[in-house]
């Protein structure tokens, strides 16, 4: 309990940061299963696939220097473009491929969720196999170690005693409430954002109100991909490091914030993701990072046993309320 | 059961090129031609699924008994090197069918109740193939206990941790469960790797082989010979020979599917499949859905922990890295491959699953991959598994057994019923 004071700011600017990073992802999983009822397993692989286009940007533009300040923030701005423009575009063509079939014939629930496993195995492997060998010009057997790029000096913003945040975690901060923000403006203002609440709400209803269902669907998995898009480039500004395997961890913390948030429900995903990620940092500097995974599991479970639909409930479909 | 509703009792066959057809027809035309060659393998393989089945249920008794002797028949001398040399060119053959094939066909039959049977979405399961495993590995290597009295033991342990993880958490609907469970497998191995009394992350080496039986040996001469079989001892438990180990995974088998099959025509399994159709009517019919749930959590845990045991006493040493979340994800997708609540269809997906990527070892790294691509495909193309069990071919039939986009949901009524509760 000493090293929990001892530590309490840094682990909650490192909870924050990270709790960002798992709302923005855990997005992706709310709004698939708000509008489908589908755990789109393969989205923690549209989050690597992002990761991967921001190290391919970064190998274009080139590091003349090591960025900070507004060059940092010029950076970081064009990455997200980069990785959400990569993840959103990934996200649709899986939609198209593993899952549009499934639909029109009417499968089980169970048999997407394999066709989604299916699709996060072969996305891993080509990956590992051929593009990241062929992309950065590694040894074929290199292809499932860590690739890394360093970009960012990194600076301390603000350092009031123990309260230290760093410019990268700022970024990360702000960058993702900004997605939230504007994500959450675009589903309760808009046109597109009233069809996907009504298809969350009542698909056959919202058929006979002339939703075109399979474009609402096209636009989640496009929203939800640029969304893991923008989590990614976030993610390499803070971390600087990526591997084939980068989204698997990630992408089953994520999906634990959604559902811890109450899957379905976009400010559910906010407040899932930032528990979970001061509950994982407050977690290890108790027990050790080596219980990290294991007290964010456990706090799950026990959330659960007395809110079993998530701290806020599930509902995309009453997202003004 | 009676002969029932196929189109016709000979030439169930002939109507398949039709049907591939109609289907692939609907299809873009640059994917006709290949979607047909494919409609035509998988509506074979339901024809004759069918055909058979429509076949099983005309036979009396005296004829399945008949069939059943047969099988097992071909199960033992399966691990023959002449059929090795077809099925496994690449690694050893009564190995193979001892793990993975063997193993992951009792594994997805665990798995079978809790998902195929009670509805019941289990993404960690691996968890109690990983209590079975360590239970044998501690009792072994430190109380001394020997392999047969541990298996009775590992079954309880984790038939138990099945109630614990359950107790809590059953009341849970739908992906709820799923991530529970899944949080479930992860706390299990990153556990076991972080205590020091069981290893760490080097785990548990050392832990014994069963004990001799006999030193009796399959004699010289026909068939054994030919078969490559004989000189076998199968009751001699060393480090080399798979087979010994195979013949005792094949018994826990046939044992757990007795078990299963006899508990699925009995009271239980029709609880079971009320829960499935719809917890909250089985709810006001009277059923303990809660109670019926927890037992099969514990029924599946408990085979997935036979597997462990037998799979630890084989291995020599244990390692949480044995456990990871893949291997769960895999056996599901052997299930609802196979045909998720149909024990034939669960145990083929289980054998496909284990079986295709050692098959293709000779595409070396990109085996997973394929096998991946593979995955996805035959989802696409045959969405209710390879055999199905009837109910869920009538469900896909009338398309009311699934995600549309339209929402209607079978499989998943829980969740449109917890809607419908608010």
């Amino acid at each position: 309990v000493h090293s929990f004071i001892d530590q309490f700011w840094p682990s909650t600017v490192d909870g924050l940061a990270l709790g960002s990073i798992y709302a923005l992802v855990a997005l992706g999983y709310t709004m698939v299963y708000g509008v489908l009822r589908l755990i789109n397993f393969a989205h923690s692989e549209i989050f690597m696939i992002g990761t991967m286009a921001v190290i391919g940007a970064l190998n274009v533009i080139g590091v003349p220097s090591l960025y900070s300040g507004f060059s940092l923030i010029g950076v970081a701005l064009l990455l997200t473009v980069v990785g959400g423009v990569a993840s959103g575009a990934s996200a649709v063509l899986l939609e198209l491929v593993a899952y549009r079939p499934l639909r029109r014939r009417g499968a089980s629930r169970l048999a997407a969720l394999i066709s989604a496993i299916g699709a996060s195995i072969f996305l891993q492997q080509l990956f590992a196999r051929l593009v990241i060998p062929k992309a950065f010009h590694l040894p074929k057997e290199k292809g499932a170690l860590p690739v890394d790029k360093h970009f960012v000096q990194r600076t301390n913003v603000v350092s009031i005693g123990d309260f230290i945040v760093s410019n990268d975690k700022l970024i990360l901060f702000l960058g993702a409430i900004l997605m939230m923000v504007a994500l959450d403006q675009f589903v309760n203002r808009t046109r597109l954002g009233r069809g996907i609440r009504a298809t969350a709400q009542d698909p056959e209803t919202a058929v006979l109100m002339g939703v075109n269902i399979d474009r609402i669907v096209i636009a989640t998995f496009a929203i939800g991909g640029a969304m893991a898009g923008v989590a990614a480039a976030l993610y390499m500004v803070r971390f600087e490091e990526t591997s084939y395997n980068v989204g698997f961890l990630l992408g089953i913390k994520a999906f634990t914030a959604a559902v811890l948030g109450g899957i379905g429900n976009l400010r559910g995903a906010l407040v899932g993701g930032i528990t979970l990620g001061l509950v994982e940092m407050y977690g290890s500097s108790i027990f050790g990072s080596q219980w990290q995974h294991v007290v964010a599991f456990s706090v799950l479970i026990l959330v659960l046993m007395f809110r079993p639909t998530g701290i806020l409930g599930e509902s995309l479909q009453q997202a003004r309320a | 059961m009676t002969a029932g509703d196929g189109p016709s009792r000979t030439g169930f066959l002939s109507a398949v090129p039709a049907r591939a057809w109609s289907r692939a027809e609907r299809l873009n035309p640059a994917l006709r031609w290949p979607a047909a060659g494919l409609f035509t393998v998988t509506e074979t393989s339901g024809a004759i699924g069918d055909g058979f089945r429509d076949w099983w249920g005309r036979q009396p008794g005296g004829m399945r008994w008949l069939v059943y002797l047969l099988l097992i028949l071909v199960a033992l001398v399966l691990p023959s090197d002449s059929i090795g040399s077809f099925m496994s060119p690449d690694s050893d053959w009564a190995t193979l069918l001892f793990f993975p094939i063997g193993g992951y066909i009792l594994l997805a039959i665990g798995l079978n109740v809790v998902v195929g049977q009670a509805g019941l979405l289990d993404l960690g399961y691996v968890a109690f193939f990983a209590i079975g495993g360590y239970t044998m590995a501690v009792l072994g290597t430190k109380a001394g206990l020997d392999f047969w009295e541990i298996l009775f033991l590992g079954v309880m342990v984790s038939a138990l941790s099945g109630i614990l993880l359950g107790a809590p958490t059953l009341r849970l609907r739908g992906d709820y469960l799923a991530i529970v469970t899944l949080g479930f497998g992860e706390i299990v191995r990153i556990t076991a790797q972080n205590t020091n009394a069981i290893g760490g992350p080097n785990g548990i080496a050392g832990i014994p082989h069963p004990p001799n039986l006999t030193d009796w040996a399959v004699p010289d001469g026909f068939p054994f010979s030919s078969l490559g079989l004989s000189g076998i001892q199968p009751f001699q438990y060393g480090a080399l020979d798979a087979h010994p180990y195979y013949y005792v995974m094949l018994l826990v088998i046939i044992v757990a599917i007795i078990f299963v099959k006899r508990l699925e025509y009995s009271r239980v399994g029709r609880a079971w499949a009320s829960i499935r159709e719809d917890e909250d009517a089985a709810e006001l019919m009277g059923v303990p859905t809660f109670k019926f749930k927890l037992a099969a959590f514990a029924i599946g845990a408990a085979i997935g922990g036979a597997v462990g045991v037998v799979y630890a006493a084989q291995a020599v040493s244990l390692t949480p890295a044995n456990f990871p979340f893949i291997l769960s994800a895999t056996i599901l997708a052997a299930v609802v491959l196979g045909g998720s609540g149909n024990l034939p269809g669960v145990m083929l997906g289980a054998f496909l699953v284990a079986w295709i990527p050692e098959r293709i070892r000779f595409l070396a790294e990109y085996r997973i991959l394929i096998f991946g691509g593979v995955l996805v495909v035959l989802m696409i193309f045959r969405p209710e598994g390879l055999l199905p069990s009837r109910q869920r071919k009538a469900e896909l039939a009338e398309g009311t057994g699934g995600m549309g986009a339209l929402g209607a949901e079978v499989g998943g009524s829980s969740m449109d019923a917890a809607r419908m509760a608010q």
